[in-house]
């Protein structure tokens, strides 16, 4: 897909299909700017070679209260590097990726783009730069309308969170409003790599099966082995960021890196997958006794 | 006030009160997580702060009463009013148990999660007096605490720490950042979120989400409506102008609430004017915590309100005299009423408020917080558009301030002060 052809065209539109398209698919997020924006755009540009449908890109913001230590470390590096709103959506532009791109960030930073508060000129810049979608994480529904209102009229995707929490007619607001695809909290807390899959992940997926919306996983997955898991339990898509980040923080080749580990969560995910055609088409039924 | 007095205040606010923003401010700008936490938490605000379900008001009215020292005080000030050649008022809330209006609030958010059937109460500190009357407040009703503290606020506040150990609550100290309240705040919100299904996260002023900009400050508004009854009991009249100082805005909210009707009674909020009211751009810091007088419109910790910012939404860090008044933000509500120019927000520098710190001790025998301080500074700089009768709010004690004030003495000619050189302890 060139960069053309990702430009949005209306409310889920290439989101949706690239996570549709690419079941299932792997999201991955790295923070621009950590360490320098030069870096992330050779990251990112590894991770699609590795097999990224779908990368998130986080603007930082000073006061991140979703984020894990991983992703607060990151954040703060990117903000001693300089790293601003220009210069992020300026990476945008000169990025070349098979992949969309959302940006994910504060509600603030959006708010305060352009000479006063509006979130407008935020959004018309994001659509210039040919990003697709957008994802605020303290920015719930009920405060979304005038967010909501530009994405639409620029053809960006909003993507709301799903929490553990989340139940009942809130739950059913939300996925009435929902575009793009539907980002699944794993468990409560912030974001952060972990060892484990919770059960909160298939509770979750549980509430959301009538629903038909593409649902990405997302908080604590590090491994192939929870992508296949995720899958299994019934995601659409899998969504790194904290595991990619310790990557780009500790490792003496992070290019290469990411692009290895973007391939194990991808095969992990498609593992998931042919597992769960497997059980459902190729197991027999167990006979009654 | 009588009963009926207070139903009619309640009606008077009803329409009001089930919103969640104050104009153009407030909201409830938080992760999804915490969304059916903040909501439940507005059903229980309608039901026992503005209600009295099950009695809950009764029942805090008698704790502030019993356990926490309630009413407190409206003090002449014999020698301020001769000094000014006015009537001076002094609001005593530093005689509230703990030496802070803290306790208003503590108390009554930490019964609320007792009535909410919440088993845990986290809160965050900057200064140490918020989760220092949270401690006390929840040893008093028997509920587990933690207190979030940033790693400096530690150091320097060392009395406080250990007055919330000695009450059961465990402080964790936050490393990043500049480890003050700010990033307190954060990690608070963090814990809450892992843990919101059996928490209650007690925030210490008007600020956060809807509804607590709301419920903070009507525990906090016994500070007003004690002082508005007093002054007419003691004067016959309602006074010509309140001064409260303002950080988050609690105890300003508190002090004004009762007085908004009144439009003959102008209302004063003093903040921190640090060293300076410029802004250091490249270092990303504010030397002030003046985010009424100088700030910009932005969200931060769950609502739009003014905040100390770069122009690309950057919160900065902020800096005062007293860790109190170290916020980069304030109450949603404060930030309206200064917009609809009901509250005047001006402002002292950290001079003038150690200035006033010496001269209330030494003229009255109060030693007050340097939060309060700040009040006292203004009253000696604009005494003269104060009009006759004045009343100012002494949010809390200074004993937890002692150190600090001798070292910034120590560092300045202040023509207030004792001769500090020769504390030897």
């Amino acid at each position: 897909m060139s960069r053309e052809d990702r430009r949005p065209a209306g409310r889920g539109s290439d989101i949706e299909a690239a996570i549709r398209e690419n079941h299932p698919a792997l999201i991955t997020y790295l923070t621009a700017g950590d360490p320098s924006l030069e870096d992330t755009k050779a990251y990112v540009e590894a991770l699609d070679r590795g097999g990224a449908d779908l990368i998130e890109l986080g603007l930082p913001f000073s006061e991140p209260v979703a984020e894990g230590a991983t992703i607060q470390a990151a954040i703060n590096r990117a903000l001693e590097a300089g790293t601003t709103p220009e210069g992020f959506f300026e990476l945008v532009d000169d990025l070349e990726t098979e992949a969309p791109l959302l940006v994910m960030t504060y509600y603030n930073m959006i708010l305060q783009y352009g000479s006063e508060p509006d979130v407008r000129p935020f959004v018309e810049r994001a659509a210039e730069a040919g990003l697709s979608g957008i994802i605020v994480p303290d920015l719930p529904a009920e405060e979304a309308d005038p967010l909501r209102d530009a994405c639409d009229e620029h053809g960006l995707d909003l993507v709301f969170i799903i929490a553990p929490t989340t139940e009942g007619e809130r739950l059913e607001h939300i996925m009435s409003q929902v575009s793009g695809f539907a980002y699944v909290q794993a468990r409560l807390g912030t974001t952060g790599a972990r060892a484990d899959v919770s059960t909160a992940t298939h509770e979750s997926l549980e509430r959301l099966s009538d629903y038909d919306v593409p649902k990405a996983v997302g908080f604590g997955v590090s491994e192939g082995d929870h992508a296949a898991e995720i899958v299994e339990a019934g995601a659409d898509g899998v969504i790194v960021g904290s595991a990619l980040i310790d990557i780009v923080a500790s490792s003496d080749d992070p290019a290469a890196d990411l692009e290895a580990k973007a391939e194990e969560l991808k095969r992990g995910a498609v593992r998931g997958a042919e597992s769960l055609t497997v059980d459902t088409e190729d197991t027999p039924e167990p006979e009654q006794p | 006030m009588s009963t009926s007095d207070h139903s009619d205040d309640r009606n008077r606010n009803r329409d009001r009160d089930s919103e969640a923003t104050f104009g153009d401010y407030g909201g409830q700008y938080v992760p999804e997580a915490l969304m059916p936490a903040v909501q439940e938490l507005e059903d229980a605000y309608e039901r026992y702060v503005l209600n009295n379900e099950d009695g809950f008001m009764d029942e805090f009215r008698e704790r502030m009463r019993d356990f926490g020292g309630r009413p407190t005080p409206l003090q002449r000030a014999d020698r301020l009013s001769e000094r000014y050649d006015r009537e001076v008022y002094l609001k005593r809330e530093d005689l509230v148990h703990g030496g802070a209006h803290k306790l208003n609030n503590a108390l009554g958010q930490v019964l609320l999660a007792k009535y909410m059937g919440k088993e845990r109460v986290i809160a965050e500190t900057g200064a140490g007096q918020h989760g220092t009357a949270t401690a006390m407040a929840a040893a008093h009703l028997d509920m587990p605490c933690e207190i979030y503290m940033g790693r400096t606020d530690v150091n320097r506040q060392r009395p406080n720490v250990y007055r919330m150990r000695m009450n059961g609550a465990e402080v964790n100290p936050v490393e990043a950042g500049s480890g003050t309240l700010k990033e307190a705040i954060n990690e608070t919100f963090r814990d809450w979120a892992t843990t919101v299904e059996r928490t209650h996260y007690v925030i210490g002023s008007v600020v956060g989400p809807h509804p607590f900009p709301k419920l903070v400050r009507d525990f906090q508004a016994v500070i007003g409506r004690e002082a508005r009854e007093q002054i007419r009991e003691k004067t016959g009249r309602l006074p010509d102008s309140v001064v409260a100082c303002a950080g988050g805005g609690s105890n300003t909210m508190g002090t004004f609430h009762e007085f908004i009707p009144d439009d003959g009674v102008d209302l004063y909020a003093v903040e921190a004017g640090g060293s300076s009211l410029e802004i250091d751009a490249e270092e990303g810091l504010a030397p002030n915590s003046a985010t009424l007088s100088t700030g910009t419109d932005g969200v931060l910790h769950g609502a739009m309100t003014r905040l100390l910012q770069s122009e690309e939404g950057q919160i900065m860090e902020s800096h005062s005299v007293s860790a109190g008044l170290d916020y980069a933000g304030v109450g949603p509500e404060l930030a309206h009423l200064v917009e609809t120019g009901r509250v005047t927000p001006v402002n002292v520098d950290d001079e003038a408020a150690l200035n006033g710190f010496h001269r209330l001790s030494r003229l009255e025998g109060i030693i007050p917080a340097l939060e309060s301080s700040h009040a006292l500074g203004y009253l000696e700089e604009a005494h003269d558009e104060l009009g006759d009768l004045v009343v100012v709010n002494v949010s809390g004690r200074g004993d937890k301030d002692l150190e600090t004030v001798l070292e910034e003495t120590e560092k300045r000619d202040l023509e207030a002060a004792p001769d500090v050189e020769v504390f030897d302890g």
